[in-house]
């Protein structure tokens, strides 16, 4: 095969981020400790950057190039802004966290970068092997950033754990993945439907394959009964890498659904029976969506509440892909840029609670925060209205479009029991809400945050609220990508 | 001969092996991360069989790719565990139970 030099414009993106990361590994090396901005500082502009190259390079068709392994198509491009844009919300949420705990090194962003590195290869990868590579990428990054603050028993504890549980989870999905290679004999997305419709939707093997396959997917998505690691890693890490690892990724988790369930395998969906992915989808999101919620109304911790917030949300997510239509895919879409870039405000405003040798960890730390800072409270009303899903925020548009979704395809129960599920998560985010506006504070501490962290934090908290008012632009645009 | 159903009988058998190291393993984490690597070996051998019986040599190239990731991935764990040694004076798998609820 001819190699042609036009084949690297699509990947564009993926190889400036890869010389982004090695450009700040080298320059840190330069860089006194007082001027450890300067590092800061290229990531962003870095990341900005990017989100450019990826609008420059998008355009309406699909190119597949690199002998099948790597797709550049609508869903990859906006995507990969929703990566960069929420990767940019988490460093600069991150940068005085880090400061204040002494943790503010070169790796934070290198290591950061290179796990976007892996989230943007899992968004273009068109066949099992590009995906691997890019999920290994971003887990191995995530594994060390975890484990970032070295004195910190919980962090060590909390890496140990995500890293025996998403090897395993790795191990499983490979598994399933070399079953799937050897009975249609591709690992291409876009060859793998026909190779399966010429071997049989019924082949055992093949069926055997894609339950793996769905288990080290869920792993990796956090679903339930595979979720043990989620709580745990969120509470152990430290607050801003929590804050990174519960946002970016899991648009990058979507992806994972969808190149491989969707662009892979739709034929093996079966639609309306217990055979193919949807069925194992809908019991992976229905107890998600139980367990979820009902395990987070327990938390005293705000950490691992929103943990179980987000097996609960990814449940929904679920909810959107097994649908099986294009409506659905553009609703778990929507859902997804949605809930990154809410659980992103969430985590920010825990951070900003947070000062040096206080972590405000516990719920009893949110009280009278009206008091302390009323428009900060604002905002944090905002996010927590959205995850519960209260209108006008886009929370409650983001659960109405996948319900939408599924009753279209009359799976009418799924869709109550998500409503059931998501009236009692309502509790614990109203409790929140309840917390600081209507009890006294136990700090009267003034909340200390640099200026730009005050104005995106605003920024991401009104974004609910616009988003709410006019979900119109962001759910074309999902549209658009989808290709519906 | 051999037979494509005996190297996967063989997959099978590692890789079950593996799974039940990780979940039946209470006492050492370097026993844990044994386990992860005789997963993907397992994972290996059914991807070189298939290969071989398909007459393909994807599966030959993944493996080269299962392989180096997998090195690497042991030298993450293996640094996460010297993390975790130095705080806690423990690498006992029962003595994770700090986070939990």
């Amino acid at each position: 095969m001819q190699f042609d030099s036009n084949q690297l414009i699509p990947v564009l993106p993926e190889i400036y981020i890869l010389s982004l990361a090695c450009l700040v590994l080298v320059i840190d090396l330069f860089i006194k400790q007082e001027n450890r901005i300067v590092t800061y500082g290229i990531t962003q502009i870095g990341l900005l950057l990017a989100v450019a190259i990826t609008v420059a390079v998008g355009q309406p068709q699909t190119q597949i190039i690199f002998d099948g392994s790597y797709i550049r198509d609508p869903m990859s491009d906006v995507l990969k802004v929703g990566i960069f844009v929420v990767s940019f919300l988490a460093f600069l949420y991150a940068k005085d966290y880090l400061r204040d705990r002494d943790l503010f090194k070169g790796e934070f962003y290198t290591l950061g970068l290179f796990a976007v590195l892996g989230m943007i290869i899992m968004v273009s990868a068109n066949s099992f092997l590009t995906i691997y590579l890019g999920l290994e990428l971003l887990a191995l990054s995530m594994y060390a950033l975890v484990a970032f603050n070295r004195d910190s028993q919980d962090g060590a504890e909390a890496a140990m754990k995500y890293f025996v549980l998403g090897a395993l989870a790795s191990g499983i999905l490979l598994y399933g993945i070399s079953m799937v290679y050897g009975m249609t004999g591709t690992i291409r997305f876009d060859e793998l439907g026909g190779a399966i419709q010429k071997v049989g939707l019924d082949n055992v093997v093949l069926v055997f394959g894609l339950v793996f396959i769905v288990i080290g997917l869920s792993f990796k998505l956090g679903a339930v009964p595979f979720h043990m690691w989620v709580p745990d890693v969120y509470h152990g890490a430290p607050t801003a890498v929590t804050l990174f690892l519960g946002s970016a990724p899991k648009i990058a988790a979507f992806a994972l659904a969808m190149r491989m369930l969707v662009d892979g395998m739709e034929p093996l969906v079966g639609q309306g029976g217990w055979q193919g992915w949807q069925g194992m989808l809908i019991v992976l999101a229905v107890l998600s969506m139980a367990i979820g919620n009902l395990i987070a109304i327990a938390q005293t911790n705000i950490k691992r509440m929103l943990a179980y917030s987000t097996i609960s949300h990814v449940g929904f997510i679920l909810l959107g892909i097994l649908a099986g239509t294009k409506e659905g895919y553009t609703a778990a879409m929507f859902y997804t840029l949605v809930y990154a870039l809410m659980s992103a405000g969430g985590f920010g405003i825990v951070i900003a609670l947070s000062r040096r040798g206080f972590e405000a960890e516990n719920l009893d730390d949110y009280k009278g925060l009206n008091q302390r800072n009323p428009w900060f409270a604002g905002m944090m009303l905002l996010l927590m209205f959205s995850m519960a899903g209260v209108p006008p925020t886009v929370g409650f548009f983001a659960k109405l479009f996948v319900l939408d979704a599924v009753v279209s395809v009359d799976l009418t129960w799924v869709a109550l029991v998500g409503v059931f599920f998501s009236i009692i998560g309502a509790f614990y985010y109203i409790r929140i809400i309840k917390l600081m506006y209507f009890d006294k504070p136990s700090d009267e501490s003034p909340l200390s945050m640099g200026v730009d962290t005050q104005v995106v934090l605003s920024l991401n908290g009104l974004s609910m609220l616009y988003l709410g008012l006019f979900p119109a632009g962001l759910l074309s645009i999902c549209h658009t990508a989808i290709g519906g | 001969m051999i037979e494509l159903s005996d190297y996967l009988i063989l997959g099978a058998i590692l890789f079950a092996i593996s799974v039940a190291g990780i979940f039946i393993n209470r006492k050492n984490v370097i026993i844990l991360l044994m386990c992860v690597e005789l997963m993907l070996l397992a994972v290996n051998m059914n991807f070189v069989a298939f290969s071989h019986f398909l007459g393909d040599t994807v599966g030959q190239v993944f493996v080269f790719f299962i392989l180096t990731v997998a090195a690497a991935e042991a030298a993450i764990g293996l640094a996460i565990l010297v993390v975790l040694f130095r705080s806690k004076r423990s690498i006992n798998v029962e003595d994770m139970d700090a986070l939990r609820g």
